[in-house]
């Protein structure tokens, strides 16, 4: 008996020994981007009792997976509300995985987005409209609270700049977002480029539209693209840039017949 | 016929002892054919892509590690569990206890052999089930890069380097380093029980249920240290779930991992040492009260 209780106390005096620590190592886990899967009270309303059970005893990304397979289902039965609800889900299990966020966004800002417009049980135009523009924010919140989660990837600011460029026409915020991209660990070397684009049709921005354009075209072949050509030769064109200062000169097209 | 050793010869504490006590309870473990659970978990991570079979090679490759790491959890901490809890009884049952206690061989020692017994059959499980996931991880992967096509070098280069990125990365390594930290911890608390259980069922049913409530003892901790607003009967039964408990979300990172999180050296250095610490405590704890069990 005597041997129990003195058990007892030295696993209590183990606990008292590592509350402190382990309290910071957690703290130490969080800042470091781990364990920011949310299982709450709203998270048990939405997961049901046993899936709650297994995310907290260790197989979060296992349910998170099986709510990911339940949003395919909604997707290809045109559930949109289904689809949001199980993204929802997922998004919040595994915060950290850029892959859910991504396909998040894009089924609620192109694949909802698109059917929402192209309903026709909807009759009103107006609230077509008004529905896939929903959805879009939709997508955009999605790719909002997935960079809120995972700050250092660059490829959730290049979604978002896409989103902002085709999907809601502004070019400034899209520009905006490439350059955050393009400031990421592991940018894809377009968002450099595509920044400029944008910048170029973001209103009073030309001027440092083109100077960037000028530095990309200044590093070689390898960014002389097309596209990249264009827009170069629209600001220079639109900036009145003196023949001299102008490092772009495409030959004169032949005149049409 | 060679004399005996004298007294004074004997060993307080002999690792070849232990060591012969810990390669017996392993060639007993792989006697009971723990190890045909391998089938089934390569079954799962192969037949997982029968639910995915229309995703892109990125949502593919999540599925695959969520579910062979969700798996490697799942089924270390069962062997851990299951494997420990019968050591001791059924030691008793077959006497083979009392033989080796009759010879000049610390409860200590046996009962350290018997640890790390479990703690190598967990090695080899887990190894096992890390080459079979990285194979198939592997053959995956490779699959995808053939799967390309003709593309221009510049944007294969950068297809190749995304399906690279969605496979294998650096942090899988601590991943499956603490999936075995974990079922460690579990095998040495599950020997402490099992010092003085009397049934084998009353070890493995509490064993679950530490394990269970050691994934939410952090949130009990949090609550006794933080909620001002709980009252002292509240308190009381926050700090005792607090103290008694492991906290096993600290090794449970391995789902963040599946996502691509990366784990900064100093931290798993320190989830590492936790997890040592634990099992350490926890067998001499076991130790202490097997020393002086009446057998």
């Amino acid at each position: 008996m005597k041997r129990a209780l003195l058990s007892v106390l030295a696993v209590l005096a183990f606990g008292a020994a590592r509350l402190l620590p382990e309290a910071a190592l957690q703290q130490e886990q969080r800042a470091a981007g781990l364990r920011q899967g949310q299982l709450d009270l709203a998270m048990r309303q939405r997961l049901g009792q046993l899936a709650f059970v297994a995310a907290l005893s260790g197989f979060r990304a296992i349910v998170a997976d099986g709510f990911y397979i339940h949003a395919q289902s909604a997707w290809e039965r045109v559930d949109w509300a289904g689809l949001k609800l199980n993204l929802d889900v997922v998004t919040a299990l595994q915060p950290r995985c850029v892959l859910f966020w991504e396909m998040a966004s894009w089924h609620m800002a192109y694949n909802a987005s698109v059917a929402a417009l192209e309903n026709r049980a909807q009759p009103r135009e107006a609230l077509r409209i008004r529905s896939a523009r929903e959805f879009i924010r939709t997508g955009e919140e999605f790719l909002l609270d997935g960079i809120a989660s995972n700050p250092e990837s660059a490829r959730l600011y290049d979604l978002l700049g896409m989103l902002y460029s085709h999907k809601l026409g502004d070019h400034c915020k899209a520009a905006w977002a490439y350059f955050r991209a393009a400031e990421r660990p592991r940018a894809p070397m377009y968002v450099q480029r595509f920044a400029a684009y944008e910048l170029a049709q973001c209103p009073g921005h030309e001027r440092e539209a083109y100077e960037i354009l000028r530095t990309l075209y200044l590093k070689g072949d390898q960014e002389r693209l097309p596209t990249l050509l264009k827009w170069l030769h629209r600001m220079q064109q639109k900036l009145s840039i003196p023949d001299a200062e102008r490092v772009y000169n495409p030959a004169p097209q032949n005149p049409v017949r | 016929m060679s004399a005996p050793p004298p007294a004074s010869q004997h060993q307080l504490f002999s690792p070849a002892r232990v060591w012969a006590l810990a390669s017996n309870t392993l060639l007993e473990l792989i006697r009971l054919k723990v190890f045909y659970f391998l089938l089934l978990f390569g079954l799962l991570i192969i037949g997982s892509s029968a639910f995915v079979g229309k995703f892109t090679f990125q949502e593919q490759f999540q599925v695959l590690k969520d579910v062979a790491l969700g798996a490697m959890s799942i089924f270390t901490w069962l062997l851990a569990v299951l494997s420990t809890a019968l050591l001791l009884p059924k030691d008793i049952e077959e006497r083979t206890l009392y033989t080796i206690l009759a010879k000049p061989v610390p409860r200590f020692e046996y009962l350290l052999g018997k640890l790390l017994g479990v703690l190598t059959l967990l090695l080899i499980a887990t190894s096992l089930m890390s080459f079979l996931f990285v194979g198939v991880l592997y053959f995956r992967e490779q699959s995808a890069i053939a799967g390309l096509g003709q593309m221009p070098p510049d944007e294969q280069v950068a297809a190749i380097q995304a399906i690279r990125a969605a496979t294998f990365t650096t942090s899988l390594v601590p991943g499956i380093l603490f999936i075995y930290l974990k079922a460690a911890l579990c095998a040495s608390f599950t020997l402490l029980l099992s010092t003085f259980a009397s049934t084998t069922i009353f070890t493995i049913m509490v064993s679950v249920v530490v394990y269970l409530i050691g994934h939410v003892q952090s949130l009990a901790r949090d609550y006794w240290l933080q909620d001002a607003t709980a009252g002292p009967m509240t308190k009381i039964f926050l700090a005792l779930v607090s103290l008694v408990f492991p906290d096993l979300q600290l090794f449970n990172v391995v789902d963040d991992i599946a996502a691509g999180a990366a784990v900064p050296l100093a931290i798993a250095v320190k989830t590492g040492a936790l997890g040592v610490l634990y099992t350490a405590v926890y067998f001499l704890v076991g130790y202490f009260l097997f020393q002086q069990k009446e057998l």
